[in-house]
């Protein structure tokens, strides 16, 4: 027999292998415990370990949101777990409660989608956006108090919609989930039928996917330049002119090398001017706390050549490594602002 | 070989050919360690990777100073002398994304990193020499937020 005839049905068995518990413990603690907390208690992402999510959520249900994220909302999909891993993970996280995972028929659910449509303008709106686009900000992290554990998620969104059942929407609506804002709606008096006219309006967001800022337009150019007509040191002076100008305050001027070459040593013919909208900071990073990377807003003025030149990483091209559709719209308007200053400061 | 030590073998080589389970073009990771204490780890990763520690810009003052309120928040820019001088004389279009940088904040008594794969960088900025610059980035990178992750 050849062996790979005997290895390929032994690797197929992996996910049941006895190493799988702490594989998943660990593949946890690397792709999931930075956003959900260790112990699944939430931050970034929402508090997996709520005892309401096991019983209200079942095992599918987690795998294939691992699978596909959540587009525009910050949640990845993790396309590179195979999934013997998502597995793994998903018995981790079961072991954080007692008792099994819920189950659900896969059975659709018929219901009256207009009737539905104005249930949910009625009574989730609120929280989950009026087209279901979900809450805003994106976790406890500077974005909201840290006693409310989850913000409403986005329900008109291709992952949730590909990743959760008529029956569990069904649950999840009729018994509310325990620990989060999410009450029950036939504590709150809504009839049974209600319910199943909500799941349909609900399932009819896939008929209808949101609009992504951007979509089928080339990606921006990952580097804003604008030639000056003036000499490096005019330049950086009209540029913090031309931010304080546009609402923003001159945070400091300094060498693209200092502090890291010896004092005395730094080129001065490349400079950074660091500048801040405080405003739209806190803004920002309530919007998503990992924009960091790209703060503070800078520009890096360089001469070459004889050529003074005018540059700022695209913040429009950057935000679309956070997948998070709120963060899309600020930095669109961010460069705007950064064009708009360095226009002016040719002037 | 013996089929069980040749199986052990595919086994191993499976594991160690695994990609790195990383999800999206942004690297985030907890560490257990206060903000202080992350801080300090995150300093030594980056110097022990060979590594000059520019400067740390406090967010979150400037922030507190406004009268906004916030988590500790700061962010973190390193680099090598030679290897800025060199890409900024050659590529000056990368100098928007120099010294690199690592945001790093406190969420209650536990602390959170976030910076951008530096293979992203390789999107934006395809020339072939710049390949294995930004592989290497990325290593150091992975191994920098990994020793601060492990940190207790």
């Amino acid at each position: 027999m050849r062996l790979s005839a005997v290895l390929f049905p032994l690797l197929a068995l992996l996910p049941a292998l006895p190493g799988q518990a702490n594989d998943g413990a660990r593949l946890y603690a690397q792709n999931c415990a930075a956003c959900h907390g260790e112990r699944g208690s939430g931050g970034i992402g929402v508090p997996l370990a709520l005892p309401s999510m096991r019983a209200l959520t079942t095992e599918e249900y987690l795998r294939r949101t691992i699978r596909h994220g959540r587009p525009g909302r910050v949640m990845p999909a993790f396309a590179s777990l195979s999934d013997a891993e998502v597995a793994a993970i998903v018995t981790h996280m079961g072991s954080w409660n007692p008792g099994p995972p819920a189950r659900y028929a896969d059975t659709r659910i018929v219901g009256d989608a207009a009737n539905g449509g104005k249930l949910f303008r009625n009574h989730c709106a609120s929280c989950h956006g009026a087209n279901g686009e979900g809450g805003k900000g994106t976790g406890v992290t500077l974005s909201r108090p840290r006693e409310q554990t989850i913000i409403a998620p986005a329900l008109h969104n291709a992952g949730f919609l590909a990743s959760t059942t008529d029956q569990q929407i069904k649950a999840i609506l009729t018994k509310g989930v325990a620990g989060t804002s999410m009450v029950s709606f036939r504590q709150k008096g809504l009839k049974e039928k209600d319910i199943d006219d909500l799941v349909a309006f609900v399932r009819g967001f896939e008929k209808s996917p949101l609009a992504k800022p951007g979509a089928g337009q080339p990606l921006p150019e990952p580097v804003l330049a604008v030639e000056s007509p003036y000499d490096l040191m005019t330049t950086v002076a009209n540029l913090k002119r031309a931010a304080e100008t546009n609402n923003f305050i001159f945070i400091r001027e300094q060498t693209l090398d200092e502090g890291i070459v010896p004092a005395g040593h730094e080129n001065r013919k490349q400079q950074i001017v660091y500048v801040c909208n405080f405003g739209l900071l806190a803004q920002a990073l309530n919007t998503d706390p990992r924009v960091g990377l790209f703060l503070p807003c800078r520009f890096t003025i360089s001469e070459q050549a004889g050529k003074v030149t005018m540059m700022a990483s695209n913040p429009k091209r950057l935000s679309q490594i956070f997948n998070n559709s709120e963060l899309d719209e600020m930095c669109e308007q961010l460069t705007k602002m950064y064009l708009t200053i360095m226009e002016d400061a040719t002037l | 070989m013996n089929p069980l030590r040749h199986l052990r073998a595919w086994l191993l080589a499976l594991a160690l050919l695994a990609p790195a389970a990383h999800a999206d073009q942004m690297l985030i990771i907890r560490s257990g360690q206060d903000f202080e204490g992350a801080m300090l780890t995150l300093q030594n990763a980056i110097a022990a990777k060979g590594y000059t520690l520019a400067r740390v810009q406090r967010v979150d003052v400037g922030l507190e100073a406004r009268g906004y309120k916030t988590d500790k928040y700061r962010v973190v820019f390193y680099g090598k002398a030679e290897e800025i001088a060199a890409l900024a004389e050659k590529q000056p279009q990368l100098m928007p994304f120099l010294p690199l940088n690592i945001a790093i904040f406190a969420e209650g008594d536990q602390t959170l990193l976030a910076t951008n794969r530096p293979g992203v960088l390789g999107e934006f900025f395809p020339a072939p020499e710049l390949k294995p610059v930004f592989a290497r980035w990325e290593k150091d990178l992975l191994e920098i937020l990994e020793t601060v992750r492990e940190a207790r």
